[in-house]
């Protein structure tokens, strides 16, 4: 079993690999989410009107089998900081779990540092929330209401608690992307948010924003496990029927 | 600096995924996240400090909201000094947090659900499409059949109908949605561990 894993991951590595050196001839060609439409006009949007993006990372730690979704959130704060950063009011970040909130502030500053505007990022756009889900999340709320917010994005592990900031947003009357790797809390945002994504559609965020080759790499491994553990099922379940496992 | 930085975090990455495959570099693999959660709790100390930073400057600057910020460093720092004073393991600490978090918490936690209720009767004025009505559905049609009614359980409902939503419809939708995160996190992270994306800071 531990083969198959280790074999799994360096296929993927090395996939990976070839697909960000590989120069495509045109650009790859995805279905449309309309989140990441509506998401990059918030973005731009945000600039002129100088209003503030809200992004709230979850409250996983990374050092649990839950980080890969804050992982995806902090690669879409760095693309936010970057087309952000020359904007009157910077972008404002939080999560519920303390490194997360240092990765955040890490991110912004790496983000505004890329676009040559060093000077002004600010400490506080990284904010630690709370440290239970609900306090972080009653802790998030207050920022979307009072802080100029136009847009907010909610992507990384959440619960259910998701739902108390996706009502805030509506109730602001303001663009709210949903985005968690927590299945109950997917249900929570596709009631109450106004652009949820499903499932693996949270990693997607980068390639669609173009963040670079890794991210559209990424999606491109992403499409071919996923056809490879297709086959892998139905191959199981004709073998099951035919009675040979 | 930075080449050092990631360096570091792309070998040190390295040998934690390898040492789950490889049990030699167990060892390894041990002392690096015993190291990790040592820095995790560094972190949450500097997280503390980020929280009381941000509502200080709101309190000062008199900023709309402030007297909650003020509650919350006056209940914050109470709170430490308590908990240096008597010990966590304390019984009149534990009552303490007891008396204040869990009801409140509580208290979040059935306003959601009013939250939620009022988010699904908005859901077909935002999006009226298909999705969303077998979202509604299948929603009220898992309530009636779990709740308990005055004149007795629905039958076919609660015995057919429910267990087959239940364990055939809703188990492997969900477990195609948990593959396709599982797939996007292998692929976010082996992007951390080569370092084309680096959550740590650098450009």
């Amino acid at each position: 079993m531990n083969l198959i894993g280790l074999g799994l991951v360096g296929f993927s590595a090395i996939l990976l690999l070839a697909l960000s050196l590989i120069k495509r001839k045109s650009p790859p060609k995805w279905r449309i989410i309309p989140a990441f439409t509506k998401l990059s006009r918030a973005m731009d949007l945000s600039v002129e009107d100088g209003t503030r993006l809200f992004v709230s990372l979850g409250r996983a730690s990374l050092l649990t089998p839950r980080g890969g979704a804050p992982l995806a959130g902090l690669g879409l704060l760095r693309r936010i900081a970057e087309r952000t950063s020359l904007s009157d009011r910077p972008p404002v970040a939080v999560a519920g779990e303390a490194s997360l909130a240092l990765l955040a502030q890490d991110t912004l500053q790496a983000g505004y540092q890329a676009m040559g505007a060093g000077d002004l990022y600010q400490p506080s756009s990284g904010r630690l929330s709370g440290m239970t889900p609900f306090s972080a999340a009653a802790g998030a709320m207050p920022i979307i209401r009072d802080e100029n917010v136009s847009a907010s994005m909610l992507v990384g592990d959440f619960g259910v608690e998701a739902a108390l900031l996706a009502d805030v947003a509506e109730r602001e009357n303001t663009f709210l992307l949903g985005a968690s790797s927590d299945i109950s809390s997917q249900a929570a945002l596709f009631a109450s948010a106004q652009e949820p994504l499903l499932g693996e559609e949270l990693f997607a965020a980068g390639a669609y924003l173009d963040a670079g080759a890794s991210h559209v790499a990424s999606l491109t491994v992403q499409d071919v496990l996923r056809w490879l553990i297709i086959l892998a099922l139905l191959a199981g379940a004709v073998l099951k029927l035919m009675g040979l496992i | 600096m930075r080449y050092i930085a990631v360096a570091i975090a792309i070998a040190a990455g390295l040998m934690v995924l390898i040492g789950y495959f490889v049990p030699a570099l167990a060892g390894v693999q041990s002392v690096l996240l015993n190291w990790a959660i040592i820095l995790a709790g560094v972190a949450a100390l500097v997280g503390v400090f980020n929280l009381i930073s941000v509502h200080g400057d709101k309190v000062r600057r008199r900023e709309k909201g402030s007297i909650y910020s003020a509650i919350l460093l006056i209940s914050l720092f109470a709170s430490f000094i308590f908990g240096i004073a008597l010990g966590p393991d304390n019984p009149n600490m534990r009552l303490l947090v007891s008396i204040v978090i869990v009801p409140v918490e509580t208290t979040l936690m059935a306003l959601l659900s009013v939250t939620l209720l009022y988010a699904s009767i908005r859901l077909l004025r935002r999006r009226t499409d298909l999705m969303s009505i077998v979202f509604l559905l299948s929603a009220v049609l898992m309530l009636v059949a779990s709740a308990t009614l005055p004149f007795g359980e629905i039958s076919p409902l609660n015995d057919l109908v429910r267990p087959w939503i239940q364990q055939v419809l809703a188990l492997g939708g969900a477990r195609g949605i948990l593959i396709g995160v599982a797939l996007g996190t292998l692929t976010t992270g082996l992007r951390v561990l080569f370092g084309a994306d680096r959550p740590y800071g650098g450009n």
